[in-house]
């Protein structure tokens, strides 16, 4: 372990007591908090009832100083099965609360103990808009109840769904679910459910005008301009929207479900899948995390291949938006250029980990190989060649007066409800917060980087462009750093928990030959323990929180993703703009349905 | 008789050229997209691909004439028809070369004119027969646009009539032996050119047919050779606009050393072309911006344009 980081945890754990204490103090009543429990990554984690549920999060959220006014995540565990408690309050179901505040750069998790018939607990819709969809996700996941929301409904499983995926006692495969059948009734069940009523979606036909009539517009799941599998209703007048209401869960394949069934090790190639277009920017977070279940530390060299690759998936991910937003706003060339650079980007890509939009690339304690002979000149290549191309996109896209027509003042967020919805990433920094995790919360080695966070002003749809824009100089910038000192070393950890374990020393010592035989065939072993790592994805925070209870697979594996988020706010953010703006506003927000439904 | 002959062969060249040409449109502006987009665009069927138009045609006729059992039959089947038709009405008047035309009419930019209005009759109500949510709105789109541009465009044409003097399209291009409209009535050829660009709902005006928002917006609902027929409609009035423009404002078929037709063609082609690269390089407006630009800013810059030079031809004449 390097003298800083070992500062930096040092430094936290101080941090970590002193916030417990200053809400315990506030309370002042001993058995205030049920339980402070220690975790790997070192977020103060604190349990208690759920009557005192609100008051604490309200406290939390406006009351302490430097209060914590983002909703990061909120999820639920099944802990019927949890075989290492450690002293933990007994609970059948758990509820967390992620709450994150910018003032202290401090998250802090609150957890809600649930046991017995009763699995309900107050809703906090009230106190964050973004718990919306985040207590509907849980309801429909673990069949817990919040008393209080306004429109609680199944929100990625089909309404007619029976039983709660991520429960311990609900099938991961479909395999183990019996023979498929489709008999007539259920067959006209499932397709009356699909029946469009304006009610069931929480929208009024009503105006207090008779003769006047709402149009209902239903666009996607398979729509020009909703970029994959998404669903929005819209309730217009003219062509002004009255509300829109998302419809996600088209792309839903329970990645967190899947998670409980596959080693530490396997699942790395699913977490590709959860956000497609950015590939080890998905990895990151996922191996952060088991590394600090783990405790390995991560060579310098495998660190900074790391961030190359993820600075260029980044700019991959960003050409893909940058492509697509120009195409939104109707213009029809800029995509083709840009799907052209990404060529590239995953030829260099293809050229270093084997696989393009799925590398596949990370491993526990480090990177799948080291780099290829010849990699410095493909790198050399690219960050020769692709400063102009940016330069002309700038011309064709960000300068075109049309461009800006449409996007100036179009979809705009104040900063304040940018962190209320729990916006990350691009979306909060176009509200001119420079916040960004590498430069706030440096992982893998990004403090030894020099590189700037860009901001804008507005909030805009121009102002989410202009970010976006000016990172992808700084991933370049990035990238060319890595190229003229990439250190030398191991590209892996040998730690024996690193999986596989360097293949050359299995060759010669007992030891290690065991530990890549037990790895290989069985799976490494975690120790028992919890551990989230939030990192800066391409789009904004994601976050794998992972939970060991001392076996070869995760407990729980909660995956908070930026784009959820995000398509949470569109509603918001578009009520009372018109059709077409709606799509500068989709193409601005910086999404991908797979990141949305996981 | 001879006259007889004479007018046939003429619709015969014209109107068979304007569909021939329309048709290669189709190949010719894919191809160009194809390149300046860094790619290669339809190559594989004859010399360059040249005859893609003819396999589409061959694959269009050849698909199920599907109409929705929610659209008013009569009126969904005839909208194509108006499309093309209003279009090729509209080449009767112009001339491609000294007394190459198929009906030299004295009102012949009036005629232009009306037959333009009644093209946007098929966006209507080809969106209103649809009945679908999405073509409906792409007819209002248009609707609101016809508003804005019919009036600044037949406005900004008349500048180039008071210069003349006439209504006559080659009374238009006779008045510009030696000095082409273009430059005292530069305005009068922007404002023209706009509304022309709306009027073929071309990019960056082509909100009724956004493809983003709207699908295809008012012919969503239309498959098979009905899709054809709006194809090579829009294919057309691009034709049309060029063929106009070089009319009333770039001397219609005068020009140094080479054959009248061939000036024609030519320039006819530059304009083609430049639309073709409008819509590779240009975003899209909104449809509310289109109407508060339209009346707001072309609209008084037509009028002014048109009492400067009702002034000045006052003034000439003493």
């Amino acid at each position: 372990m390097n003298p800083r980081s070992s500062a930096l945890r040092e430094a936290s754990i101080g941090e970590q007591t002193e916030l417990v204490a200053e809400i315990a103090s506030h309370f002042s009543s001993e058995e205030y908090l049920t339980a402070v429990q220690s975790t790997k990554d070192g977020i103060p984690t604190i349990w208690i009832e759920k009557h005192r549920l609100r008051e604490t999060l309200r406290f939390v959220k406006s009351k302490i100083p430097r209060p914590f006014p983002m909703l990061f995540d909120l999820s639920a565990t099944d802990e019927r099965l949890r075989r290492h408690h450690e002293g933990l309050p007994i609970s059948a179901f758990t509820v967390f609360y992620h709450l994150f505040s910018f003032d202290r750069n401090q998250s802090l998790r609150i957890k809600v103990p649930l046991s017995g018939e009763d699995l309900s607990l107050p809703s906090i819709v009230d106190l964050w808009p973004n718990a919306d969809w985040y207590e509907r996700e849980t309801y429909d996941m673990f069949g817990i109840q919040f008393d209080g929301h306004p429109f609680l409904r199944r929100l990625l499983m089909p309404s007619w769904w029976n039983g709660h995926p991520l429960r311990k006692d609900h099938p991961s495969r479909g395999t183990e679910m019996g023979q498929f059948q489709l008999p007539p009734e259920k067959l006209v069940m499932t397709q009356e459910a699909l029946q469009f009523k304006p009610e069931d979606w929480g929208l009024s036909r009503t105006h207090q005008d008779p003769d006047f009539d709402y149009m209902f517009i239903n666009l996607g799941p398979a729509h020009t301009g909703t970029h994959g599998v998404l669903r929005l209703v819209a309730q217009l007048a003219g062509e002004e929207i009255v509300n829109i209401v998302p419809d996600i869960g088209f792309h839903h394949r329970s990645q967190e479900k899947i998670a409980e069934r596959q080693t530490w090790h396997t699942f790395i190639p699913y977490t590709d899948r959860v956000d497609y277009l950015q590939g080890v920017l998905n990895e990151m977070p996922y191996c952060l995390a088991v590394e600090r279940l783990a405790d390995i530390e991560v060579p310098q060299r495998a660190q900074v291949i790391r961030v190359m690759m993820s600075e260029f998936y980044r700019l991959a991910s960003h050409l893909v938006w940058y492509g697509t937003f120009a195409q939104d706003i109707g213009a029809l060339s800029p995509v083709f250029y840009m799907f052209n650079d990404r060529e590239r980007i995953l030829a260099i890509a293809e050229a270093i980990c084997g696989g393009r939009m799925h590398p596949n690339w990370l491993r526990i304690g480090g990177v799948a190989r080291d780099l290829p002979i010849g990699w410095d000149q493909l790198v050399q290549q690219f960050v020769d060649w692709f400063p102009n191309r940016l330069d002309e996109y700038e011309r064709l896209v960000m300068d075109n007066p049309i461009f800006k027509a449409r996007t100036v003042g179009i979809g705009g967020l104040s900063l304040e409800d940018a962190i209320a919805w729990g916006a990350t990433g691009p979306m909060l920094r176009a509200c001119g917060l420079p916040w960004d995790l590498r430069k706030t919360r440096p992982y893998s080695g990004y403090d030894q980087f020099d590189f700037d966070v860009p901001v804008a002003t507005n909030g805009d749809c121009y102002g989410r462009g202009v970010v976006h824009v000016l990172e992808m100089r700084q991933s370049l910038r990035i990238i060319r750093q890595c190229l003229d000192s990439m250190p030398s070393g191991h590209y892996k950890s040998l730690n024996p928990l690193a999986t596989p374990p360097m293949k050359e020393h299995t060759m010669h010592d007992i030891e290690t030959l065991i530990h890549h035989f037990v790895g290989v065939s069985w799976g490494p072993v975690l120790p028992p323990g919890e551990a989230e790592v939030p990192t800066e994805s391409s789009k904004g925070q994601t976050s794998y929180y992972l939970t060991s209870d001392g076996s070869q697979v995760s407990y729980r594996t909660r995956i908070r993703t930026p784009s959820f988020a995000h398509i949470q706010m569109v509603p918001f953010i578009v009520r009372g703009e018109l059709l077409s703006d709606l799509l500068a506003v989709l193409g601005s927000v910086d999404y991908v349905l797979s990141d949305v439904d996981r | 008789m001879i006259d007889w002959s004479h007018t046939a062969l003429t619709i015969g060249i014209i109107l068979g050229g304007a569909l021939m040409l329309a048709g290669l449109l189709i190949w010719v502006e894919r191809r160009l997209l194809g390149i300046w987009q860094e790619r290669y665009g339809p190559n594989r069927v004859g010399p360059g691909g040249c005859l893609q138009s003819l396999a589409d045609m061959i694959k269009i006729f050849t698909k199920e004439d599907w109409i929705p059992p929610f659209a008013d039959k009569a009126v969904f089947v005839i909208t194509p028809a108006i499309v093309v038709i209003t279009a090729l009405m509209s080449f009767a008047v112009v001339p491609i070369a000294p007394s190459f035309v198929i009906a030299d009419l004295n009102m012949g930019a009036m005629f232009f004119l009306a037959m333009s209005s009644l093209a946007a009759y098929s966006v209507i109500i080809g969106g209103w027969a649809s009945n679908s949510k999405f073509a409906f709105l792409g007819s209002l789109r248009a609707i609101a646009q016809l508003l804005s541009y019919e009036v600044f465009m037949g406005l900004s044409l008349m500048g180039a009539v008071l210069l003349a003097g006439s209504f006559n399209l080659s009374d238009i291009v006779e008045a510009q032996r030696h000095q082409w409209f273009v430059i005292p009535q530069f305005l009068g050829f922007l404002g023209f050119f706009m509304a022309g660009l709306a009027e073929a709902h071309r990019t960056p005006f082509d909100m009724p047919e956004a493809e983003a928002e709207l699908v295809a917006g008012y012919h969503s609902e239309y498959s098979g050779m009905k899709f054809g027929m709006f194809f090579v409609g829009e294919y057309l009035s691009v034709i049309l606009l060029s063929a106009m423009t070089v009319i009333l404002f770039f001397g219609g078929w005068h020009g140094p050393w080479l054959p009248p037709v061939m000036w024609f063609v030519l320039k006819m082609a530059f304009f083609i072309v430049l639309i073709i690269l409008i819509r590779a390089t240009w975003p899209r407006f909104r449809f509310d911006q289109l109407l508060s630009f339209g009346w707001k800013v072309v609209m008084p810059l037509a009028l002014m344009n048109l009492l400067a030079t009702g002034g000045v031809v006052l003034w000439k004449q003493g």
